[in-house]
């Protein structure tokens, strides 16, 4: 009895030692501070730096930061340089709200850009919400969502996955096999799909989810072959991707027989898949790297230069980019970086983007874009196929009268 | 959908985690060890394929693959030998432990690799030759499926010569058997256990540069095999390569029936719930090594 | 404003108690008795969900969470009906993975599969477990996890006063599963386990039945993962299958092997450290968190096997004989 008396002694002393600890203020931890300072305006940039989604985020968040240096070298925000607290989502929705929490109530940055996965943006959205601070989200999503705290810089569906579908109809592919990744953006999308197909004309032949890494696409492309569909719709994602087309193509399944169009390939995944294994398949966003517009011609030079020649530009790094040019312009509008004005400020914003120009909607804080289905061509770029006029953000699908049931919240 | 297809998908599915396997096969089945950094050996070997492709790709042409699968087992071989001398060399007898500190190791070659390689994958064009399919019977068969169909032969072959056809193999097999007694008899088992380690490593090379023909080249291409090649050796019983050979093949087939008639989610996960109930029948799996030794 | 400045740190900190008291299940496993599991990720994040289900279905009423509407479901399903209620959800977070680890011990240790063969087994199921889980997303809310919680029991996740309450029971929460241990260790059962370690068949022909005794202390140690599960969501505000996954489970044994295996307070200590060098050095240097703990697995394995109780106390003990050696050899002079 006598060891068990020494670990109620031990645990005590535990217990005391670690309640004192949460007494404390903040002082003995460092840290504080306000977003303005002097002459500089802190935001925080939250991306995964580590762990499985930095394949796609380091490329983001060099687009951050290049918008942000030319900002700096051009006199600032409202005479203010900004100054960067970056912070590694590491991949894991967790650390992603910790990092937030560390962002908005230690570091009181301004603003955050960040997020890549849906289950990060989640994570981080009551975090947030609480603190009544602003995030800038640069990726396309499956909708279904709209927070006043959460800038969405990407397509919502009505400007991605509607009117690619809507294409391929008008192109007469009808039968559609839908494959994706076992997790949410590919099975909401495919809910998406399915409904809007059912409303069409269209059919669904196929649908398959694979689990995250998945390697062996032998057994469901032989499901595609017995199925005969015209058109793969494809919402896999990071690695499986090029296992998928490596073996597709492999298997005589190329462009010219059942083409393929997939939501989660930019340029930036081509290079990974190899240009040769998927040249002629479709895909569908607002901007490519070979976009003309005089603005993107220059954002395009001045992202190589920084970041070398073999780099390439796709949706969401101009999206990321955009984001930051966006604040400025409500921040200027505002004429200060309080979050509740900048938000106000925010509605109806434009900005001359490399995409052509795009507009905040103030009501769900969504971007106005045009939807470009393009073609990979054998260089690895996508070359725009066809391309709309702006189209108005709908992220609950509300204006779609077969997307009723879907939404929710 | 006809069965021949199936039986097709399983057997190629079978080669490749055979080939993923037999690395494994031999530190693990034959001398014990648990080495969690066997999958980032895998992504070794498909780095070096890309670096020679970089490298000699305009110079040899399509030869370089060949070029590759040698180098790929060569340098995994000496990633080897470096993990065995500073690292499990220290820890045999402590197998909980080996794992412990391989599973660190192989964070840091993942890191290693992002900070030479860059976090985004790198592509691989593979060899003309190996492009396009063979119909036969109705089913397609991808000359990539059928060339690493060939290479796990090959491999197997090779391996199963070393085993038993040379002297290192004989020295290899006197101290899997009895350390002590080998030992005894004048084999210097530090320098023979380095070798065997390296060999496994440097099959599982092998494996990385056939790989690139049909998935990614990423930091964390090793761990999507790490958990299927574990219950390949341990469903095939340890210390026996037939019983590897047999845990692929049934792994494989399972997998693809079942992947056919339901999802590849279930499968993957009924197919590792199967084989642990398995294994509650026979422990040993199905090739045992039959021992007196308890402890 | 110190109190709310210092709210962030508090959270932190209130994580890396509930992570102790995981590290205390795993160290009575691995450090008492031998077993190494991959999977005990599961039982925390199981824990973790069953109540995190519990708010998420408190905070919104009669609506359904977005996730499930989505994911295609029009009601409540039966099995999660017990949820809506507080005790029920808290019983269950226990219950559950208790009942899990005792089906895996019952059939794994009675059929002599023990060392690393568990590890892998334990490992194999945990990452099955995984994938279902992410792909059952309009009941498990797949790879967003749930998240947006309003309350917990009662009490405010925003009001700063209401999270130090929260801490506090985290604390004690720890403090009551340490004298736990403690008095299940120091009891004869303590003993058994160290001689199923050291010589699991010696300890079956002296009469012991290991397996049973495995079976129970596994248990204790999913229930101890599963009570740590509970107190962990309102400060994270999100559970995710990350929470579950296989290297979140190979995290936590490194807490134990640093801190010290064998010891309890090694256990707790790890855990503490660990937690705060990482979120140090991921804060100073992003991505140079893995060659880190990288090099902690390995040196650690390698230098300090005891972890750094042990080495405290491999030094106190080499002190003390030089000490003692000294005074013998001044005496004989």
């Amino acid at each position: 009895m006598k060891r068990f008396a020494k670990g109620l002694l031990t645990a005590s002393v535990l217990a005391f030692g670690l309640m004192t600890a949460g007494c404390g203020g903040d002082s003995a931890l460092g840290g504080g501070g306000n977003a303005v300072s002097g002459d500089t305006v802190k935001v925080g940039l939250l991306h995964s730096l580590s762990g499985t989604m930095a394949i796609s985020e380091t490329s983001v968040r060099d687009a951050e930061k290049l918008a942000i240096d030319e900002i700096n070298a051009s006199g600032g925000v409202l005479g203010k340089k900004i100054e960067i607290v970056e912070e590694d989502g590491a991949s894991d929705p967790q650390i992603f709200a910790e990092k937030a929490k560390k962002l908005f109530q230690r570091d009181r940055v301004a603003t955050v850009f960040g997020c890549w996965t849906s289950a990060s943006r989640k994570a981080v959205k009551p975090v947030v919400e609480s603190a009544n601070g602003l995030l800038w989200y640069p990726v396309q999503y499956e909708g279904m969502e709209a927070s006043k705290n959460i800038m969405y810089m990407g397509a919502a569906p009505n400007q991605q996955i509607v009117p690619a579908i809507d294409f391929l109809l008008k192109a007469g592919k009808k039968k559609m096999f839908l494959v994706g990744s076992d997790y949410v953006f590919p099975q909401t999308a495919n809910r998406i799909v399915k409904a809007q197909l059912a409303a069409s004309g269209g059919e669904c032949v196929g649908e398959e989810y694979t689990p995250m890494g998945h390697t062996d696409y032998a057994t469901i492309i032989s499901k595609i072959r017995a199925a005969k569909p015209d058109v793969i719709v494809n919402t896999l994602n990071g690695d499986s991707n090029v296992a998928f087309f490596k073996q597709l193509k492999d298997a005589g399944i190329s462009a010219d027989t059942i083409s393929v169009m997939s939501f989660s390939i930019a340029e930036e995944e081509v290079k990974g898949i190899g240009a040769q294994n998927i040249v002629g398949d479709l895909v569908s966003w607002n901007y490519y790297e070979t976009t003309a517009t005089p603005a993107n011609e220059k954002f395009v030079a001045a992202y190589k230069k920084v970041y070398g020649e073999d780099r390439v530009t796709d949706d969401p790094i101009e999206a990321a980019y955009d984001a930051v040019y966006l604040w400025k312009a409500a921040v200027e509008k505002a004429g200060s970086f309080d979050v509740e004005a900048v938000r106000k400020a925010a509605a109806d914003i434009a900005f001359d983007a490399p995409e052509g120009d795009v507009k905040i909607d103030g009501e769900n804080q969504h971007l106005y874009k045009r939807v470009r289905i393009g073609k990979v061509n054998a260089n690895g770029l996508i070359d725009e196929v066809s391309v709309t006029e702006p189209i108005k953000p709908d992220p609950f699908l509300a204006t779609y009268e077969w997307a009723k049931g879907l939404a929710s919240e | 959908m006809d069965a021949l297809t199936i039986l097709f998908n399983g057997i190629s599915l079978s080669s490749i985690l055979l080939l993923a396997a037999l690395g494994l096969a031999i530190t693990f089945g034959l001398m014990g060890i648990i080495n969690m950094a066997h999958g980032e050996f895998i992504m070794v070997g498909a780095y070096t394929t890309y670096v020679v492709q970089k490298a000699l790709g305009s110079v040899l042409g399509d030869a370089y693959f060949f070029v590759s699968i040698v180098l790929a087992f060569l340098v995994a071989a000496l990633f080897g030998v470096a993990l065995e001398v500073l690292v499990i060399r220290r820890l045999y007898g402590r197998a909980t432990d080996s794992l412990l500190a391989t599973w660190g190791v192989s964070l840091i070659l993942q890191q290693l690799a992002r900070s030479i390689f860059g976090a985004p994958n790198v592509n691989v064009v593979a060899p003309a030759f190996l492009g396009g399919s063979l119909e036969l019977l109705g089913v397609t068969m991808s000359y990539k499926r059928l060339f690493i169909l060939l290479l796990v032969g090959a491999a197997l072959a090779l391996v199963l010569a070393i085993l038993y056809k040379t002297e290192f193999g004989r020295r290899m097999r006197a101290c899997i058997q009895n350390r002590e007694m080998a030992a005894c008899l004048g084999i210097r088992t530090k320098r023979i256990d380095c070798m065997t380690f390296a060999l496994g490593s440097g099959l599982a090379g092998v494996a990385g540069c056939a790989l690139t023909l049909l998935g990614s080249i990423g930091p964390t291409l090793g761990t999507s095999y790490i958990v299927d090649t574990f219950m390949v050796v341990v469903l095939g019983g340890v210390g026996k390569l037939i019983g590897t050979i047999a845990g692929a093949v049934l792994i494989g087939v399972a997998g693809t029936v079942l992947e056919w008639v339901a999802t590849a989610s279930i499968a993957k996960a009924a197919v590792l719930f199967l084989v642990v109930l398995f294994l509650q029948k026979k422990p040993q799996g199905l090739f045992a090594l039959r021992t007196r030794a308890l402890d | 404003m110190p109190f709310v400045l210092s709210l962030f740190r508090l959270t932190l900190l209130a994580k890396f108690v509930c992570y102790a008291i995981v590290a205390l299940g795993i160290d009575l496993i691995w450090g008492y008795t031998g077993i190494l599991s991959l999977g005990h990720a599961v039982f925390f994040g199981l824990g973790a969900y069953i109540v995190a289900m519990h708010l998420k279905l408190a905070s919104l009423g009669t609506v359904l969470p977005a996730f499930m509407k989505t994911g295609g479901l029009d009601a409540l399903p039966v099995f999660l009906e017990p949820l809506r209620s507080g005790p029920a959800a808290l019983i269950l977070a226990i219950l559950v993975p208790v009942v899990l680890a005792f089906l895996l011990g019952f059939m794994t240790f009675r059929n002599r599969i023990k060392g690393v063969y568990f590890s892998i087994l334990s490992q194999a199921l945990a990452w099955a477990f995984v994938t279902i889980f992410i792909g059952m997303q309009a009941y498990t809310g797949g790879s967003n996890g749930i998240t947006g919680f309003a309350d917990y029991f009662g009490m405010s996740l925003t009001a700063p006063l209401d999270m130090v309450k929260l801490y506090y029971l985290a604390v004690a929460v720890l403090a009551l599963a340490y004298i736990g241990s403690t008095w299940l260790i120091s009891r004869d059962l303590g003993k058994i386990l160290i001689a199923i370690r050291d010589g699991e068949n010696r300890t079956n022909f002296t009469g012991y039945d290991a397996s049973r005794y495995k079976t129970f202390i596994f248990c204790i140690s999913a229930a101890l993962a599963a009570l740590a599960g509970a107190p962990y969501v309102p400060f994270a505000g999100i559970i995710s299958p990350k929470e579950l996954d296989i290297a979140f489970s190979v995290e936590m044994v490194i807490w134990v092997a640093v801190g010290g295996r064998g010891t309890l307070i090694g256990a707790v200590l790890g855990a503490f450290l660990v937690s705060i060098l990482k979120t140090g050095v991921s804060e100073t240097m992003p991505g140079a968190w893995l060659y880190f703990v990288g090099l902690l697995f390995v040196l650690v394995v390698l230098c300090l096997p005891k972890g750094i109780v042990g080495g405290v106390e491999g030094l106190r003990t080499h002190f003390r004989r030089c000490l003692s050696g000294a005074a013998r050899a001044q005496a004989d002079s």
